[in-house]
């Protein structure tokens, strides 16, 4: 008897209801997540069914595998470092000032961040290699220098810093800070006293996110880095795939997954802090035109930096696809010749859209069950745990996560290595943490005595999220949508591993056709290449129309 | 469409198609390509459907096979090449099938001659390719052979690819030890580096970005006239160039060549085995031998198989390429690259 009567307790039915929501996300990553990775760890440690942990202590004993840690990490810091020192006045400017083209540029800066590092590496090469912009200008070549890397890694991460911190930014109110100069503070001392702790929990969530990208930076080390820069996750690549040594990759892979645990931990911690109760306001209240000289320097100073770092490479890419009489490049993407080498690349346009749709669904019924659960007043402590482990997937290597898949879904019934699902399931991995992180703080804003009444008024679970968090979220789970769709389109790393070679994704296509000598091939890739980050920009650009006061974190 | 045979104990396969009699799966890498038209002959006569999975460059198909082999994605692997066939057959990746026709492929190619676990399909040599323009602008008679390229007058002006993670790196390097043997390999890079050899990571920096001969150099200003690649790459710069020039704009340096040969073999549990051993016939049949150089950039391995006018005209193969026995490369790749890594690298 008092079991049933538990289960009609309001606390009851919260964990019944909280657990229903939460079976389908844990299981999705259970099954394609945490399975495979642990299938190919084991692989590597485990010898004729005996666990050889000794191999932890042998491969962090070596001298280059120190090495890449150290490089790993410091590359990490530096590049977060340097991310915010050039895109906090980026999130400033476009958090606070009025200007035209305001919200296009925010889509196009935030373009690279979905971007294939394959396509962009080559195009940035040319900004710092040789005969780029740098080298015509002062004579200055960063190509296999470490300063490529660090300022790639600013390239693709500008955004996050932006929408990050500015989205907060553009909602705090202006009038607290102005109050304490009627006060009498100085300028430094009110912007000193209230607004950056207001924003200090954003600036810290967005330092850790961008640390989490370059900590497990790939293609752009690959690409910029040349041969003697080495990341752990290029390493467990090369583990993996060329040197075929499962038992060090794994080891790396415990190692990058544990730094990652740590880094995400500490990511909850600070978004947790971030979400007590700031006062917000409308941000098209706290934009105004600049004013005065040092803004308009500032603005200027902005915009100059984002047309030469972020713009530019883009540019390129653009200039070289159209390096050819007659848009040439783009004629040949529809032709299709006798050989199965490649369907028409135009067809890979057709099969990324069809992907990026698939898993765009799969990433938002996850992501947001997820984050209704996550949402819940009477989350409990594991539950808020699963927080961060949503965000593990961001953070682990492709290769692994790619060779997992191969071993793990090989036998009924998850014999998923021939399917087509497979991509957008990969690509869902990478598109449900975007959805979990952008939804959480609107349903978290939900008044909960809304829910509340509705249900007291008997109202099922299903219709109290259909009559009062849908009206409310529906912007945010666009929102959530088109990231999701942007990110999956971009996606390169798990897709290559599983892409079906009748059907490759734009990323995929374009790395095949970077991969063949010859004008053609290289200016189709160039084309295709182009007509992606199109798309990215267009499903930005929309994305941007839809943006309302309180939209999370991207 | 399920058939009795599929129904058996290899019910796992089924969700690959590979299960299916009548569907043959073949496992190769991102370069694999054949003629629409030449698959559709052979799937008429034999009554196969041709099902292709293609899984990463060289190295990493062969490691996914290796992985899966007891329940492989296939039936037939193609791909496998002299540097990495050692790893193939000690894992036990391939079962036996001496493949109709194999009297007609040369000796030379037959490295696995009295097992037939693999079949040669094609060969092909890596060679340091050269910017025609480049020499003819600066009045230099272009480089012919390994000891040329550390002389004064090729100061640098070599690129080449990260032995360690490019397969045509690790080519050269093995042309290198070929050439100078065991002992003397080390010398010759010391000198090579000293006439200021510069490494990138892999194939596509070192041809598109930094190589002044090839097209996407040329559009990215690259500055290093020679480069380690394919003795198919001039070829291949005039066939995918709209429209074609009268001669290519890069030529061979024939002494500098490595030959690479690669195999394809009937996977070990193979669901299809009937009709792997119909497509490995099929990869050494004539039409498939002359259809494959303008797909792959490759030599057919058959004796009196056509090779196209391209190929002859502005690619011919090496007369006396190094080669390697993949015993030899298996017991000496790992040390040597980690050398030369040291060496070259730091």
């Amino acid at each position: 008897m008092d079991v049933a009567r538990t289960e009609v307790t309001p606390r009851g039915r919260g964990n019944a209801a909280r657990l229903g929501l939460m079976a389908l996300p844990v299981a999705f990553f259970a099954v394609f997540f945490a399975y495979p990775v642990a299938a190919i760890v084991a692989r590597g440690l485990k010898a004729d069914g005996v666990w050889r942990l000794g191999r932890v202590m042998d491969v962090l004993a070596e001298p280059d595998m120190r090495h890449v840690l150290w490089f790993t990490t410091w590359q990490a810091l530096v590049s977060t470092a340097l991310t915010l020192l050039i895109a906090l006045p980026g999130a400033y400017v476009f958090a606070r000032y009025d200007f035209p083209g305001r919200h296009v540029l925010r889509a196009v800066v935030t373009v690279p961040f979905v971007l294939p590092t394959v396509v962009v590496g080559t195009a940035f090469l040319a900004l710092v290699g040789r005969g780029g912009l740098l080298d015509d200008l002062w004579g200055v070549r960063l190509d296999t220098t470490v300063w490529a890397i660090l300022l790639a890694h600013v390239f693709f991460n500008y955004a996050v810093v932006v929408r990050t911190v500015g989205g907060l930014w553009a909602q705090l109110d202006p009038r607290q800070e102005e109050a304490a100069r009627v006060l009498g503070a100085s300028r430094l001392t009110a912007w000193r006293t209230v607004t950056l702790p207001a924003l200090a929990p954003a600036v810290a969530a967005a330092a850790l996110m961008v640390f989490l990208f370059t900590f497990t930076s790939f293609g752009v080390v690959q690409i910029l880095g040349g041969p003697t820069f080495s990341t752990l996750e290029v390493e467990i690549y090369r583990q993996t795939s060329e040197i075929f040594d499962l038992s060090t990759a794994a080891v790396l892979t415990i190692v990058q997954f544990a730094a990652v645990g740590a880094i995400l931990g500490v990511h909850a911690w600070t978004v947790r802090r971030r979400e007590s109760a700031l006062k917000l306001v409308d941000p098209s209240r706290t934009a105004r035109r600049p004013r005065g000289a040092a803004q308009w320097a500032l603005l200027g100073a902005v915009l100059a930096t984002v047309a030469l770092l972020l713009v530019l490479p883009l540019a390129v890419l653009v200039q070289r696809s159209l390096d050819a009489p007659g848009f040439a490049y783009y004629k040949a993407l529809t032709r299709s010749d006798d050989s199965t080498f490649l369907v028409p690349p135009v067809d890979a346009i057709v099969n990324s859209l069809q992907y990026a749709v698939a898993a765009t669904l799969i990433a938002v019924l996850i992501g947001s069950l997820a984050a209704a659960a996550l949402a819940r007043r009477d989350a409990g402590r594991l539950v808020r745990g699963f927080d961060a482990l949503l965000m593990l997937p961001l953070g682990v290597s492709a290769v692994t996560v790619g060779f997992g898949f191969l071993i793990a879904l090989d036998e009924p019934p998850l014999d998923l290595r021939g399917s087509w699902i497979l991509v957008p399931l990969a690509q869902a991995l990478v598109g449900a943490p975007f959805v979990v992180r952008t939804m959480l703080p609107v349903l978290r804003a939900v008044d909960e005595r809304l829910r509340e009444a509705a249900a007291v008024l008997g109202a099922s679970p299903w219709r109290v999220w259909r009559e009062v968090d849908l009206p409310i979220v529906r912007r945010a789970l666009l929102i959530a949508a088109g990231f999701a769709f942007a990110v999956s389109l971009g996606e390169f790393g798990a897709t290559v591993f599983i892409a079906r070679p009748d059907n490759p994704t734009l990323p995929v296509a374009v790395a095949r056709l970077l991969a063949r000598p010859g004008d053609l091939n290289y200016g189709q890739a160039m084309a295709l290449s182009t007509i992606l980050m199109v798309v990215c920009a267009v499903a930005l650009g929309v994305l941007e129309r839809l943006r309302t006061d309180r939209t999370g974190e991207f | 469409m399920v058939t009795l045979s599929a129904c058996g104990s290899s019910g796992s396969a089924s969700g690959n198609g590979s299960g299916d009699s009548k569907t043959v799966t073949l496992v190769s890498h991102d370069s694999w390509a054949a003629s629409k038209s030449v698959i559709a002959a052979f799937e008429k006569e034999s009554g196969y459907t041709v099902k292709v999975l293609k899984d990463g460059d060289a190295g990493q198909a062969v490691n996914k096979a290796i992985l899966t082999k007891d329940n492989p994605q296939g039936d037939v692997f193609f791909g496998v090449d002299n540097t990495l066939l050692s790893r193939a057959l000690d894992n036990g990746l391939f079962q036996p099938y001496e493949a109709k026709g194999l009297d007609q492929v040369g000796t030379p190619y037959q490295l696995d001659a009295g097992k037939h676990r693999v079949t040669p399909i094609d060969y092909g040599d890596i060679c340091v390719n050269y910017d025609k323009k480049y020499f003819a602008d600066h009045k230099l008679t272009p480089p012919a052979s390994f000891d040329d390229l550390v002389k004064p007058e090729y100061k640098n002006l070599l690129v080449t690819e990260n032995a360690s993670t490019s397969s045509p790196g690790l080519g050269f390097l093995l042309g290198t030890a070929a050439k100078y043997g065991d002992g003397g390999w080390p010398d010759y890079w010391k000198k090579l580096k000293a006439n200021g050899v510069k490494v990138v990571d892999g194939w596509e920096q070192a041809y598109n970005q930094e190589f002044s001969g090839s097209a996407g150099g040329k559009k990215a200003k690259g500055d290093r006239p020679l480069v380690v690649s394919y003795a198919s790459s001039p070829p291949a710069e005039v066939v995918y160039a709209d429209p074609r020039p009268k001669t290519a704009p890069t030529g061979v340096a024939t002494g500098t060549c490595f030959r690479q040969i690669e195999f394809a073999g009937l996977l070990s549990n193979a669901h299809n085995t009937k009709g792997g051993k119909a497509f490995l016939d099929f990869l050494i049949s004539r039409r498939f031998q002359e259809d494959m150089p303008l797909n792959m950039f490759v030599y057919p391995v058959v004796g009196g198989a056509k090779v196209p006018a391209e190929f002859t005209a502005y690619g011919p193969a090496a007369k006396d390429p190094e080669t390697m026995t993949p015993t030899k490369i298996a017991a000496n790749r790992d040390q040597w690259v980690k050398s030369w890594t040291s060496l070259v690298l730091k």
